[in-house]
């Protein structure tokens, strides 16, 4: 995720390629801090339980199969909501690049409903679908809409004006200028969006489950609350965490499958 | 570092054995090739961008199969000639005429920036220039055939990327070859390279102008290019045609060479005397 690291090197530095364990030791490291600062009292289990302790929460819960349930609701949840709004975002995205009269038909009414900020509608939704489904749907995919959205415009404009003219130069018909030229151009920039809107859409789903909710991981955290079962809410922070990190992992998997042609995916 | 500075030095250049084959070869043919290249034909040509009169009235002639030079200031119009004879602008006034009906693929363009698709690898990036015939079965071979002319067969799977600034705008040569065109145009297609690379630009251009026979057009700022590479030179300034050159060196022409010198001195003072900057040469 860091800047550095994306930016091309200018000098190989002499460690061994292990990037794959490398980015496990500050986790690793903090878990065993972690415990050693329960295990010796330092740190009270009221306010933190040990790692241990919330492992063994983690096995309970799968144990009883309610973990497994809770994750799947909210993992369906994002997903679904991601495919909807980014899908529509995508899609306006590409037609705003793309045709000047339907940039300015929905731009600016989009700008506008950008700048509110998307949770602040909770009460409304809930007003509008109850604690339903598809109110949790509706937060996450108006959420990631805007990033993808965004991205996605910005990609396809700023894709090499001389290239689009090489492009029909050589004779491309417009179906294959966008093919060709304009998507890959743009998808950099539509990777971008994507990756924001991962963020967006865990932030937005824990949320709408925290606050309306009968299932899921946010309402386990906030059932475990009422309980004070602490483990478990410990739990359930650690789970958005993993969550997160596989979302992106997978969106950079795609992103190297598909740039292998740009420099920074390049292996050095 | 005597050795590089006497390769540099213009009476000292050693003699390539590419010359003697092209020698042998002029010998072979005569020295008028049979020209597929087309005639170009150019009345009253005027464009203006704004209120600005770029082109006021260019009448010219170019015979099928001829090199010709266009110099001139920058910003004296010869970027804009060059675009609207390969129809890439509109024209405001005047006709551009092929002496046939032409397809897209006739004319082809080669500029100064490569303009590689960075996503596609090389060899998909001279597919592009095949137009229309992509999509046929021997499109690869074509392909592969243009990339050879360039001396560069071995790097179809790269990516762009990878390529140095030499190499990049030799495969947007291959992808301008690759459809056989009959009228080549270039615009400072050699502006952004090394010295060195140039010169080995210079002499791959002048092959492939001999073996395929196109009628050429190159756009440069730099004399001794043009008058070592055409047929002859053009000089334009302020939208007109000042000058009109004929180059009569047999080819292989030595660069540096006496003659070649003197005439780029006679086109570099008419630029300099025409020009309202001051002159200390």
């Amino acid at each position: 995720m860091s800047l550095i690291e994306n930016l091309p090197r200018i000098r190989r530095l002499g460690l061994p390629r292990a990037d794959g364990l490398v980015q496990w030791i500050v986790p690793l490291a903090i878990i065993v801090v972690w415990q050693a600062a329960c295990v010796t009292g330092f740190v009270s289990s009221r306010v933190l339980p040990a790692p241990s302790e919330v492992a063994l929460a983690g096995w309970k819960l799968l144990l009883s199969g309610e973990l497994a349930r809770n994750i799947w609701v909210s993992f369906w949840r994002a997903g679904i909501g991601f495919v909807i709004g980014g899908g529509i975002g995508f899609a306006f995205g590409l037609a705003n690049g793309l045709s000047q009269l339907s940039n300015r038909l929905t731009d600016t009414t989009l700008q506008m409903v950008r700048n509110i900020p998307h949770l602040a509608l909770i009460p409304l939704v809930i007003l509008w679908f109850g604690i339903d489904e598809s109110a949790k749907l509706f937060l996450v995919a108006l959420g990631v809409f805007f990033p993808v959205y965004l991205n996605t415009l910005h990609g396809i404009r700023t894709v090499d004006p001389q290239l689009i003219e090489m492009g029909r130069i050589y004779g491309m018909t417009d179906a294959e200028l966008f093919r060709r030229v304009i998507f890959p151009g743009a998808l950099p920039s539509i990777f971008v969006g994507l990756r924001f809107a991962l963020g967006i859409m865990w932030l937005t789903l824990i949320v709408a489950e925290t606050i309306a909710a009968s299932s899921g991981l946010g309402y386990m955290a906030m059932q475990a609350r009422e309980f004070m079962q602490i483990d478990v809410v410990v739990l359930s922070i650690l789970i958005y965490a993993l969550l997160g990190k596989l979302a992106d992992s997978a969106s950079r998997a795609l992103e190297r499958l598909t740039l292998s042609w740009h420099p920074a995916f390049q292996k050095h | 570092m005597q050795e590089a500075l006497r390769f540099l030095t213009p009476d000292a250049e050693p003699v390539d054995p590419a010359d003697i084959i092209e020698q042998a070869r002029l010998a072979q043919h005569g020295s008028e090739p049979l020209s597929r290249g087309l005639p170009l034909t150019i009345r009253g040509l005027r464009k203006s961008f704004g209120d600005n009169q770029v082109l006021r009235g260019i009448d010219l002639h170019i015979p099928a199969g001829q090199f010709v030079a266009i110099v001139g200031r920058s910003g004296c119009g010869k970027s804009t000639l060059l675009r609207l004879i390969a129809g890439l602008d509109t024209i405001d006034a005047g006709t551009v005429g092929f002496g046939e009906e032409t397809r897209p693929q006739d004319v082809r363009v080669m500029f100064q920036e490569p303009r590689l698709l960075p996503w596609a690898r090389v060899l998909s990036n001279v597919e592009v220039g095949l137009g229309r015939d992509r999509a046929s079965s021997d499109a690869q071979g074509r392909a592969r055939k243009a990339l050879a002319e360039v001396g560069l067969e071995d790097k179809s799977g790269q990516w762009p990327a990878v390529l140095s600034g030499g190499q990049k705008q030799r495969v947007a040569l291959a992808r301008a070859l690759v459809s056989d065109p009959r009228v080549l145009a270039f615009d400072e297609p050699l502006g952004a390279l090394d010295a060195l690379t140039r010169i080995s630009m210079q002499r791959l251009l002048e092959r492939v102008w001999r073996d395929q026979a196109f009628t050429a057009i190159l756009v440069t700022h730099d004399v001794a290019e043009a008058v070592a590479l055409a047929d002859r030179v053009l000089v334009i300034e302020d939208g007109q045609i000042a000058h009109d050159v004929h180059v009569d060196i047999p080819r292989p022409r030595r660069r540096g060479s006496a003659d070649l010198a003197a005439l780029e001195g006679a086109i570099l003072r008419d630029l300099l005397q025409s020009g309202d900057e001051p002159s200390d040469l």
